[in-house]
């Protein structure tokens, strides 16, 4: 009954090599620095612009405020791979030409700060509306109101969503191989290409992810306890 | 090469990678619904090992990332006797990784129910799978279509990874359209265009009007 599972031709390819593991692992690990340098880098672009871009939805522009919001839609209805590949390859036909690794870091860090603008968004509009009113009670500026009272009041309900996203932009990083960034995948494809063996490349970068990804979770989840009990919340 | 001209010589391989996008999207999602609702139940049982399998297969795809697990499945999982075809591969690695935020969804829309109707079915002496399955789940359903619009689109925009395992979706035919013409601009811009049509207008009022029917269903509208 079960003689289809015994064939021959499966087994030589089945084995497990520890001593294969060993010799590839070095080579992981250093790909596995250009996945956090990459997601850090990315991380860093995403923080930023999302702020802009949730700002720029509660400009009093009603243009401003449209044009952002369909531009972040537009960016969160479609395929990060396809946004990284129209970065890399439409830049060169105006004569702009940008290494694998400056489009990646544009791509994705475009791609989270649309997630991000959302996450500040809810932030933002969680902070109570009396606050704003106090301000202009004491004459503060708009950017005074922002800097000083709203902004941080507005992250301690944004840092769940912030985490997550910077777990997000980790496991996307992935996708940066496709234009030649040296990062797990990439590395994995080029050792599977070279020896044909493929088991422990892709299982060690799984191994690698879920190393780091799940400790991550956690502590951000520490993180943002940590933040609640010093604002007093 | 006007984009008209562009479009009108391209467009049989643009509408046959969009229907095999679609095709991958929906047996992706049909996966997804059944995986989460198996999922989300089993991490809900008072039963250690049924707890345990759930908690391991969430963290497992939730862990890692979709590549990777397409990779896996596609390069490694013939290894072990289990060959899958590339089409096949595609959709189930896309079903497996968003059933895995599937069930953290259904847990929390089954939570979301209040005390008071569990106690009620049991008062009228439902047995546990049919208050679960017509008290429970309606309910649940209603409060979690929201956050499930939000992982249909993901699925969408998670089947054009299947084109780097060489299904021929319409990430695949515009890369390919791209490598022959170099016409980049034109062709991904297409392609961003066709991906946007399908989710915002196409998948997302989908899912509001759902919502809209599951609520009325529900006499909540």
């Amino acid at each position: 009954m079960f003689d289809w599972l015994l064939k021959d031709e499966w087994f030589p390819k089945f084995d497990w090599r520890w001593d294969y593991a060993w010799e590839i692992l070095p080579r992981l690990l250093e790909a596995t620095l250009n996945t956090l340098i990459a997601a850090a880098a990315g991380y860093l672009i995403a923080l930023v612009l999302g702020l802009v871009f949730a700002l720029a939805q509660r400009s009093d522009s009603r243009i401003l405020t449209f044009v952002v919001r369909e531009f972040v839609e537009f960016v969160r209805s479609t395929p990060l791979l396809l946004q990284i590949f129209f970065i890399f390859y439409v830049g060169p036909q105006f004569g702009i030409t940008l290494s694998p690794w400056i489009s990646g870091m544009i791509a994705i860090g475009l791609h989270y700060s649309c997630y991000l603008s959302e996450v500040y968004r809810g932030g933002l509009d969680s902070v109570p509306k009396g606050q704003w009113e106090a301000a202009t009670a004491l004459n503060m500026t708009t950017m005074q109101t922002y800097k000083r009272l709203i902004i941080p009041q507005a992250i301690p309900s944004a840092i769940p969503g912030m985490g997550n996203y910077l777990v997000g932009i980790f496991k996307d990083t992935p996708m940066l191989s496709v234009i030649g960034v040296a990062e797990l995948i990439h590395t994995a494809n080029s050792i599977g290409s070279e020896t044909w063996r493929y088991l422990e490349a892709y299982t060690l970068v799984g191994v690698i992810f879920l190393a780091l990804s799940l400790p991550a979770a956690g502590l951000i989840r520490a993180f943002e306890n940590l933040v609640r009990r010093k604002l007093g919340m | 090469m006007s984009l008209f001209e562009f479009l009108s010589q391209y467009w049989p391989r643009l509408l046959s990678g969009t229907g095999v996008t679609v095709a991958q999207f929906l047996l992706g999602a049909a996966l997804t619904v059944g995986l989460a609702l198996v999922f989300g139940l089993m991490k809900m049982s008072p039963n250690r090992m049924i707890k345990g399998s759930a908690v391991t297969y969430i963290e497992l795809f939730r862990g890692t990332s979709l590549l990777v697990q397409l990779y896996w499945i596609f390069f490694v999982l013939p290894l072990f006797g289990v060959t899958l075809e590339k089409f096949t591969a595609g959709w189930v690695a896309i079903g497996l990784n968003a059933g895995a935020y599937g069930a953290e969804l259904v847990r929390g829309g089954i939570m979301s129910v209040p005390k008071g109707q569990w106690e009620a079915a049991t008062a009228i002496n439902m047995s546990g799978a049919r208050r679960m399955w017509r008290i429970i789940l309606p309910q649940a359903l209603v409060n979690m279509l929201p956050a499930w619009g939000n992982l249909m689109v993901e699925i969408l925009k998670g089947t054009a990874l299947v084109s780097l395992i060489s299904v021929t979706d319409l990430m695949f035919q515009a890369k390919q359209i791209n490598a022959s013409t170099y016409m980049s601009a034109q062709i991904f811009g297409t392609a961003l265009v066709i991906y946007y049509i399908l989710a915002r207008f196409l998948l997302t009022p989908f899912m509001r009007w759902l919502e809209g029917f599951m609520a009325r269903k529900m006499g909540r509208a």
